[in-house]
């Protein structure tokens, strides 16, 4: 398989490559064609302070290059630099959701999805499809409770649109702020891997979000322990996937702070699960659909759920 | 007449030389008189006519500009691959749909604040910061469209939806009930494609084709809420 010679710019995958990569993100990469035997063989060289220069001289003939090279970076103020944010394709974007609906432990999000690339188009999009699912189907639920009882008083609840979008932007912006912070803090003097940066973080946090745009889709089958194993699996998933892709930077500090700092992100992920289950899908209209069932043959009793409080609640 | 050697018009017996052999030849003695009449294009005469609009009366201005949001109204209604919408882009169609929306999507305050739909200004907020986040984000993805004329595409584009809101309150006049709530599903969900039909008509061909995708999807999610805003519309 000769690859290098016609193909400089494609760039070819192969699984060998790929996981040394991963491992050593800042090593170089180079492919050469040996002349004798007409075979190919890759080297992996692990040499952070060597640069590529020196690499580049020593090799001859043709060899594809699989790092990026370090492209000038225009100013914050020019519209350019937002523009190389938004530098994706589709087929990269269905591929990193893909990736973050099916978190494996050896597979590192950042790694081998992002590449170094992250984008800010999916976070933003995902937040925002999210906000506005779990205000529609809330409202939703409430209008299939009010066809079951209709004691029920349904109302738009117009304001659970802007309670959503905030609560889920700064979840997915102020959390892989502090996370990024604390990670650099914790850096000290470790060269060997370097913590993500501000945006990968914030693209692994958006992307992880994806799951629950169908589990909140689900929570409308009104089977309420239906609702809590969905919503248990994508917080499995989702949160599978922050573990996965942060243990690598955080295995490297001591025992205490990996275990806390994975144990908050995760009780975080959960608290915002629970949260928005609790807070768009109020479990009072399933609940009073008991009482009016059981006493179907008395109908002054269904008048009678309104005035009466929780404990009358089977969970 | 210029004095100038020229070969001899013979092709039979002249060599082939190259076209314009001769020219370095030609020694001009005395001026030429230039005769001829110049014709204007007629471009330039309308230029004239728009530095004396001022002069105008107002109705003339007034129904000029409603001329051409009304056409710009039959271009959304029958959408065909025509540029009149990007060309001459204006946002008093926009604002006259946005506004009319708005009104008719606004309740009383019977109900409460915190409860009820969204309020006039929560619909005006949310349809130009929506229009305006999908332009951005189709710029920021290499699209070569220019701001305003995608402002001026969503806008124009919400007007399927406009009619649907007003066909759901003359429905709702009739009572609630399932028929009229599966009529109301019915028509808001057709005026929904047609405005993602329409939309998608005009700013699909501006992006690049992987991007394509990338670029309609807000702007379906952009529809989709206006439509549930408008559904889920009770008079109460």
């Amino acid at each position: 398989m000769t690859m290098a010679a016609v193909d400089e710019l494609a760039f070819h995958e192969f699984e060998e490559a790929a996981n040394l990569l991963v491992e050593t993100p800042h090593a170089a990469t180079t492919c050469r064609s040996d002349q004798l035997t007409s075979q190919d063989h890759v080297a992996v060289t692990v040499g952070s302070s060597v640069g590529y220069g020196a690499e580049e001289v020593e090799e001859e003939g043709d060899k594809t290059a699989l790092l990026q090279e370090e492209k000038p970076q225009p100013g914050f103020w020019t519209f350019g630099y937002y523009q190389s944010f938004f530098d994706v394709d589709t087929a990269q974007v269905l591929d990193r959701i893909k990736g973050s609906l099916l978190p494996w432990p050896g597979h590192n999000f950042v790694r081998h999805h992002l590449r170094n690339r992250p984008d800010l188009y999916g976070p933003f999009w995902i937040c925002a499809t999210l906000a506005f699912v779990l205000a529609v189907t809330g409202n939703l639920t409430l209008v299939l409770a009010q066809r079951r009882d209709p004691s029920i008083h349904y109302s738009p609840q117009f304001h659970k649109v802007t309670v959503a979008g905030i609560t889920i932007y700064c979840y997915a912006w102020l959390v892989p702020l502090a996370l990024w912070g604390f990670l650099r803090w914790r850096q000290g003097a470790r060269e060997r891997i370097g913590p993500y940066t501000f945006l990968e973080t914030v693209c692994v946090y958006g992307y992880s979000l994806f799951v629950f745009i169908p589990t909140v889709v689900l929570w409308l089958i009104p089977v309420s322990w239906l609702q809590w194993l969905f919503g248990a699996l994508a917080l499995t998933l989702s949160a599978a996937g922050l573990v996965f892709t942060l243990w690598p930077v955080v295995r490297e500090d001591t025992r205490l702070v990996a275990a806390a700092l994975l144990s908050a992100v995760v009780l975080l992920h959960a608290l915002l699960a629970v949260g928005c289950k609790l807070y768009f899908f109020q479990p009072l209209p399933l609940e009073r659909v008991v009482p009016s069932l059981q006493a179907a043959s008395l109908p002054p009793n269904i008048l009678l759920p309104p005035t009466q409080p929780h404990p009358m609640a089977t969970s | 007449m210029a004095e100038a050697e020229e070969p001899a018009g013979d092709p039979a017996t002249a060599s082939p030389r190259p076209l314009f052999a001769g020219l370095s030849d030609i020694s001009i003695s005395q001026d030429i008189p230039i005769e001829g009449e110049i014709t204007i294009p007629v471009r330039s005469r309308t230029r004239e006519f728009d530095s004396s609009t001022l002069n105008e009366s107002v109705r003339n201005t007034i129904m000029r500009d409603l001329k051409a949001v009304g056409k710009k109204f039959m271009h959304v209604l029958y959408p065909r691959k025509s540029n009149t919408l990007l060309r001459d882009w204006d946002l008093w169609g926009p604002l006259i749909l946005c506004v009319t929306l708005a009104l008719m999507l606004q309740r009383g305050t019977v109900d409460g604040e915190k409860d009820g739909g969204p309020q006039f200004a929560e619909v005006f907020v949310i349809v130009w910061f929506g229009a305006v986040t999908i332009t951005l984000n189709s710029k920021l993805l290499g699209g070569n469209i220019s701001f305003f004329q995608s402002l001026c595409v969503l806008g124009y584009c919400i007007l399927p939806l406009t009619v649907a809101m007003m066909i759901c309150r003359l429905v709702l006049l009739a009572g609630p009930g399932p028929v009229n709530f599966m009529i109301r599903l019915f028509v808001v969900a057709v005026m929904f494609a047609w405005s993602v039909i329409a939309s998608t008509a005009f700013l699909a061909d501006s992006q690049p084709p992987n991007r394509k995708i990338l670029a309609v999807y807000p702007v379906f999610l952009f529809y989709f809420v206006i439509s549930w805003m408008i559904l889920t519309f009770t008079p109460q």
